[in-house]
């Protein structure tokens, strides 16, 4: 497998409240090799969002050692973390966190625009990680136009759309129905298999986690378990 | 980066009709702003070339010489004491000045006029027969007098149409008529055509033209022979004007055996003289004017900010979304300035066609000439956008440096 593409050593993140310090992370060490699926698990309040964060460089650790694809990102400036976001990281939320009044191309080329894409290939771009999310004709339709699930898979159409190496999710499903969630896993299932994608979900549900051959368990900002099935 | 600028002027433009009522209140400052700086210098440039016209209607290439000194302050001394100018200074700068064309002299009096049953007051000029040439005056009616009037002290006389007025009723033919000026017959054998006020507000049609001969021995009188009020030079050209000027002081401070060191006991003025004082007269005002006017660009864009700043609060989910798919620092800055920007331009597009508007109802209403000139209309489109642009620096650096976390997070 050689070098792993996420590589973290005693990593630390500390909030400063009002005069009281919040450890939200104490000392995590892990290592998520190229092509891997990973749920993550725990009670809220555990950490694990914030890890996913630090991962997807949209938080700076405190103190610690974050490595992706082998170069140091703990302590990178605030452009080089939004060109790292840009193009190597895709995001997922629970709340899909689409642009409102903006149309479901648009919002799925908008990573191409801060990538600087010409305009031809924004829009050609998106509307194939629309048809691989199985939205094809509904490229017109406002978010507020379409379903809890159509609006997570327009969410997820905009995460690969650059085509990063890493796809971060934060309980992908924890605002679907059951039968909306099992799209959505299939389609994370397709990208890893087929794709080689690597994938990070953080869920407190233990069925979603079922379905990922490892699981890392979290409490109190530390890594409790790690199980490979 | 044209990629987000061609996002950034389309989410602009969007943002701007989709709340029609917000952006046309913020946009209310600059264009009653750009409204106002486009009335103000158009009617500031209106004044200006109504006086640039009325100078032009002089002839900017006639120098006027009368008698007494300036000093070097510009306050005159001694104007209208003793007559130290005369008709054979006058043939002088005729025949010595190379830069002359033509000169013309004149002696005046303010004078009772009477015809039959009217009498007016007005100003009698005795002038050589050369005077409308030289100040390039036309007649309306009849003929001017000619070199035989002037050898024969003729009694003849050429009327402005103030006088005109004033001594004859509507429809009556002043040609061959008879007046009476201090005891003597004249008769009318010319008018002149109307040319209103000189740049100083005095009526320049309110005169009476006569025979200079006829002037200095019938009417007038002299302190001694020849001398004159008055003498008016043309030169060849505007640019003859100065060599002329200086010309014709070195002749006269020879003729009159001023020796160097004392002041001139003459004054040559140019009327570029006048030009210049109106045109800074109207400057000032305009200037003014425009100071007032900038003040409520000044207050639109700090309504642009304001709004701007409202924006970004109410966006800070929208920036957190943007900068998780990887928005820099400086994307969100540019797309907020250009939203202030658009906003600015607009505004100033809409104030501009209000102040093109108002120029033209000022000038049907009230009369007053305007000049709308198209630098002015650009300029101060272009201007307003820069407010929008500076004003709106302030609250997209405050979009730019949202943390993406807390952005997201924001309900």
């Amino acid at each position: 497998m050689g070098e792993p593409l996420i590589e973290v050593r005693d990593l630390w993140r500390v909030y400063e409240l009002e005069g009281s310090s919040v450890a939200a992370l104490q000392g995590v060490d892990l290592e998520i090799g190229r092509g891997e699926s990973v749920a993550v698990m725990g009670a809220s309040g555990s950490g694990k969002s914030t890890l996913l964060n630090v991962l997807g460089c949209l938080d700076r650790p405190t103190r610690g050692l974050y490595r992706l694809a082998g170069r140091d990102a703990s302590a990178l400036s605030s452009d080089a973390r939004a060109g790292l976001r840009n193009r190597e990281i895709g995001f997922v939320f629970q709340s899909f966190n689409l642009l409102p009044r903006t149309s479901a191309l648009e919002n799925v080329e908008l990573p191409l625009v801060y990538a600087g894409a010409a305009a031809p290939e924004q829009r050609s771009r998106a509307r194939d990680a629309l048809r691989q999310v199985g939205l094809e004709g509904r490229e017109a339709h406002l978010p507020s136009q379409l379903s809890g699930g159509q609006q997570q898979r327009v969410a997820i159409a905009r995460a690969l759309v650059n085509r990063p190496g890493l796809l971060l999710a934060d309980e992908p499903t924890g605002n679907l129905d059951s039968r909306s969630s099992a799209e959505i896993l299939e389609i994370f299932r397709q990208l890893t298999e087929e794709q080689g994608l690597t994938l990070l979900v953080v869920t407190h549900d233990a069925e979603v986690a079922a379905s990922f051959r490892r699981v890392i368990r979290f409490r109190d900002g530390a890594i409790v378990a790690d199980e490979r099935r | 980066m044209r990629a987000v600028l061609r996002m950034a002027v389309r989410a602009a433009l969007r943002a701007l009709r989709r709340n029609k009522l917000r952006s046309a209140l913020t946009m209310l400052g600059i264009v009653i702003g750009v409204g106002a700086v486009i009335a103000m210098v158009s009617i500031g440039q209106g004044a200006d070339a109504e006086v640039q016209r009325q100078i032009r209607s002089l002839g900017t290439n006639m120098l006027v010489l009368v008698p007494g000194a300036t000093t070097s302050a510009g306050v005159r001394s001694g104007w209208g004491g003793v007559s130290t100018l005369t008709a054979s200074d006058a043939r002088a700068i005729e025949s010595e000045v190379p830069e002359i064309a033509e000169a013309a002299w004149i002696k005046r009096k303010i004078t009772q006029v009477v015809q039959a049953e009217r009498n007016w007051s007005t100003l009698v000029q005795g002038a050589t027969p050369s005077y409308l040439a030289v100040r390039g005056w036309p007649l309306a009616a009849g003929t001017f007098f000619g070199q035989r009037d002037e050898d024969g002290a003729a009694r003849v006389a050429v009327l402005g149409q103030t006088v005109v007025d004033q001594l004859f009723a509507p429809g009556e033919d002043p040609l061959g008529a008879s007046i009476r000026v201090e005891g003597v017959t004249f008769r009318v054998i010319g008018v002149l055509e109307r040319i209103g006020q000189n740049t100083f507000g005095q009526d320049q049609d309110d005169v009476v033209v006569i025979p200079f001969s006829t002037a200095e021995r019938r009417v007038i009188g002299s302190e001694f022979l020849g001398s004159v009020d008055m003498i008016f030079a043309k030169t060849t050209g505007l640019d003859a004007v100065a060599p002329a000027t200086e010309r014709i002081q070195a002749l006269l401070r020879q003729r009159h055996r001023i020796p160097p060191g004392r002041d001139d006991d003459f004054t040559v003025r140019d009327l570029s003289d006048m030009a210049r004082a109106s045109q800074e007269t109207s400057r000032v005002m305009t200037n003014l004017l425009l100071s007032v006017a900038s003040i409520s660009l000044l207050v639109g864009g700090i309504g642009i900010m304001n709004i701007l700043l409202v924006s970004v609060t109410e966006r800070t989910r929208e920036i957190g979304i943007r900068m998780a798919v990887g928005a820099r620092g400086r994307d969100i800055l540019l797309q907020f300035l250009v939203e202030a920007t658009a906003l600015a331009l607009a505004g100033g597009l809409v104030g501009a066609a209000l102040g093109i508007a108002s120029a033209g109802l000022l000038s049907a209403l009230a009369g007053w000439p305007t000049l709308v000139a198209p630098s002015t209309v650009v300029g101060s489109v272009l201007f307003a956008g820069a407010v929008g642009t500076f004003f709106g620096f302030y609250p997209a650096r405050r979009a730019a440096r949202l943390d993406p976390i807390a952005a997201l997070r924001w309900e």
